[in-house]
């Protein structure tokens, strides 16, 4: 199927009187995954957006349920937003890693109902990446620019207009309700001729990574990699992986709420125990958690890392600090250049 | 779908007791508001609970009661922040909120036929309270062999439970020793630390299994004498308490190395640990 890019804003539109519609907005220099009003607010002439769009399915801060205490007890009202979204526009790197946090939210013991009720009734369409940035290194970690893993829809870019592939089941309905003309021969070689372009340059080796992990946990390769590092945690905030938070009430007199932020392992009051013991105390402790829980911890639990390579964490550190550097550090290979 | 696990059961405060002389510890009892509440919350020896103060926050403690006891969960809470404050604050009567039973419990079932041997210091005897009691039950006394109870605190008036420490001591199915770290006026039970003591003791380690809280220097200091006695990794269990919110595997603080705490936790054996950097 085939959509012209005129007629895009229009079908956001008719889409938005059935979902809530997620999609990538400029913000000043950034691009930006809002719930949008109208169809003219998306703006697609994006590379990737600065935090990924996990916050449609798992908010940056989200009330779990609100209470009202009264003589007798308290009175409990769960928030499980049950909305019927679309993400439109997502990257695959970022599709991939709601398969990877779907391993969390739903783990061997429990369910987490929040993310899970978000993520029963989202659909997300897909945009392949025709020019991936430098930062990118996607093919390098399972997934890549065409990669349709997660999607409902996949779009391609091919000049004025998008070829519009369905992927599941729940991603065809959606296409075949939206009245959209058949694509031809040579649009799709269009889309093919996009796809053999497409390039990721860099490339992060991970071969063996995992069995260096396994076994270098106390080696003082961990004692260099956090030195410049300011443990701000935005490498973590833009992460599509990272999945931390904290609970915290929130109250007035008698009525409050128990609401959930977005937290860190890259924080040192994250671990604090209340007898100020803190069994990860420094930069170096909190790094190799980090780093080890993308390339090891997650991989023995779930079988996948915990990393889509979108470079995120590389763009917005403050003091630029690589985790492909780091990564070629541990695999022994030196400093790569970049 | 599965019960919403961030939901906190209601309970009613039924006792705030001041546990230790120092009054930082209080010990609090839940009363469940109905049996369909108590149905709902099956639990074992050495599971937590997030108890949550409406408008404070949630904190994890130690169940220390025993499901031989229904009706009723105890926790006995150490003042150090802001849920604990504001529960040694609680008056009797008010609802608070219990989230759980969480993490796993002492592996009671592979403990039958063994000789229990169990170790505390200080506050940590929350679980092991729970342990004790269970064992006790007439009707599990005769799945376990002979029972050592080994619990020492800084001075007298910081033991927990004093008046079912006397009732223990009264009984032959368990052999307890209590101990003060210095000499008091009128203590005429043992005085010395935890590992010095144990060494005295000298468990058998034959056919045994030792349960072992406390704080880390305890806890280092013992792990030694226990090893002198014969005692392999496979038969010394621990409980750790790394920092918690969910309790559930999904907020990632409580993790060490590839397990976590809350959810495949806290209970692990010293041979589980062994295999796990020491990040706790
Ligand atoms: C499985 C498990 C079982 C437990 N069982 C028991 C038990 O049976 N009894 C018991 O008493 N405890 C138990 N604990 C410990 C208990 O959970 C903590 O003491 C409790 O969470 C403290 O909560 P709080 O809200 O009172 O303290 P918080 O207000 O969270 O603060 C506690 C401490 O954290 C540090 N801290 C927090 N915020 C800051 C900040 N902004 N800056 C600097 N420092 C900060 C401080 O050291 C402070 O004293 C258990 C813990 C676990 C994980
Ligand atoms: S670790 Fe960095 S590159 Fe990997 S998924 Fe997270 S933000 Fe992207
Ligand atoms: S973004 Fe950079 S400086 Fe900030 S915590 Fe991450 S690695 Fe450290
Ligand atoms: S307490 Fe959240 S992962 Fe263990």
């Amino acid at each position: 199927m085939i959509i012209a890019k005129n007629d895009l804003p229009g079908l956001l539109d008719k889409l938005m009187s059935e979902y809530e519609v997620y999609a990538p907005v400029k913000e000043g220099a950034y691009s930006l995954y809002k719930k949008i009003k109208s169809g003219s607010e998306a703006c697609f002439g994006y590379v990737n957006s600065k935090i990924p769009p996990k916050g449609v399915l798992f908010p940056q801060s989200e009330k779990l349920f609100c209470y009202n205490m009264t003589g007798e007890g308290a009175k409990l009202e769960e928030c499980i937003d049950s909305g019927k979204k679309v993400v439109f526009g997502i990257r695959p790197c970022d599709a991939k890693s709601l398969l990877l946090l779907d391993n969390v939210f739903n783990n061997d013991k429990f369910r987490d109902p929040y993310y899970l009720t978000r993520r029963e009734n989202t659909l997300l369409v897909g945009m392949a990446c025709l020019e991936p940035a430098g930062t990118c290194f996607c093919t390098s970690m399972g997934t890549g620019p065409f990669d349709k893993a997660g999607l409902d829809i996949m779009l391609t870019d091919i000049g004025d207009a998008y070829l519009v592939e369905p992927v599941s089941e729940k991603g065809g309905a959606l296409a075949a309700g939206l009245g959209l003309s058949a694509a031809g021969e040579e649009q799709k070689a269009a889309a093919a001729k996009a796809r053999d372009s497409a390039e990721v340059a860099c490339r992060v080796n991970i071969e063996g990574l995992k069995a260096r992990l396994d076994a270098n946990f106390y080696d003082p390769i961990w004692e260099r990699f956090h030195e410049k590092c300011l443990g701000c945690a935005a490498c973590t905030y833009s992460c599509p992986t990272c999945h931390c938070f904290d609970i915290v009430d929130e109250a007035v007199d008698c009525n409050g709420c128990r609401v959930r932020n977005w937290d860190s392992c890259m924080f040192p009051l994250f671990t604090l125990h209340g007898s100020g013991h803190n069994p990860r105390p420094g930069g170096k402790e909190r790094m190799r958690q980090r780093v080890m829980h993308k390339f090891k911890y997650f991989v023995d639990n779930f079988n996948a890392t915990a990393c889509v390579g979108c470079g995120r964490c590389i763009k917005n550190c403050p003091v630029n600090l690589d985790i492909r550097e780091i990564l070629a550090d541990i695999q022994g290979e030196g400093r790569s250049d970049k | 779908m599965q019960r919403n696990p961030y939901l906190p059961l209601p309970m009613k405060l039924v006792k705030n007791f001041t546990e230790t002389e120092d009054k930082l510890i209080h010990t609090f009892t839940f009363q469940f508001l109905s049996e369909e509440d108590e149905k709902s919350f099956p639990y074992m020896p050495g599971q937590f609970a997030e108890v949550c103060v409406f408008g404070k926050g949630e904190a994890p403690f130690g169940i220390a009661s025993s499901p031989t006891e229904p009706g009723f969960l105890k926790f006995s809470v150490a003042k150090v922040g802001v849920v604990s404050t504001a529960l040694h604050l609680m008056e009797e009567g008010t609802i608070a909120g219990v989230r759980g039973p969480l993490g796993n419990y002492y592996p009671v079932e592979q403990m039958k036929g063994k000789n229990i041997v169990i170790i505390g210091g200080g506050f940590a005897f929350t679980t092991l309270r729970s342990l004790i009691t269970y064992i006790l039950e007439p009707g599990h006394r005769g799945d376990y062999g002979r029972l050592t109870v080994i619990y020492g605190a800084r001075n007298p008036g910081l033991l927990l439970y004093k008046d079912e420490l006397d009732q223990w001591d009264q009984r032959s199915d368990i052999d307890l020793v209590c101990t003060i770290d210095r000499p008091v006026d009128g203590w005429t039970r043992k005085v010395g630390f935890v590992p010095a003591v144990t060494k005295e003791v000298a468990p058998s380690s034959e056919n045994a299994v030792a349960i072992i809280c406390g704080p880390p220097v305890m806890i280092k200091f013992t792990m030694p004498e226990l090893e002198a006695l014969g005692f392999k990794p496979e038969q010394i269990i621990m409980s750790l308490e790394n920092r918690m919110k969910c309790g559930i595997g999904m907020c990632g603080r409580c993790n060490v190395g590839n397990k976590y705490v809350c959810k495949d936790g806290p209970v692990f054996t010293k041979a589980e640990l062994n295999q796990l950097p020491n990040e706790y």
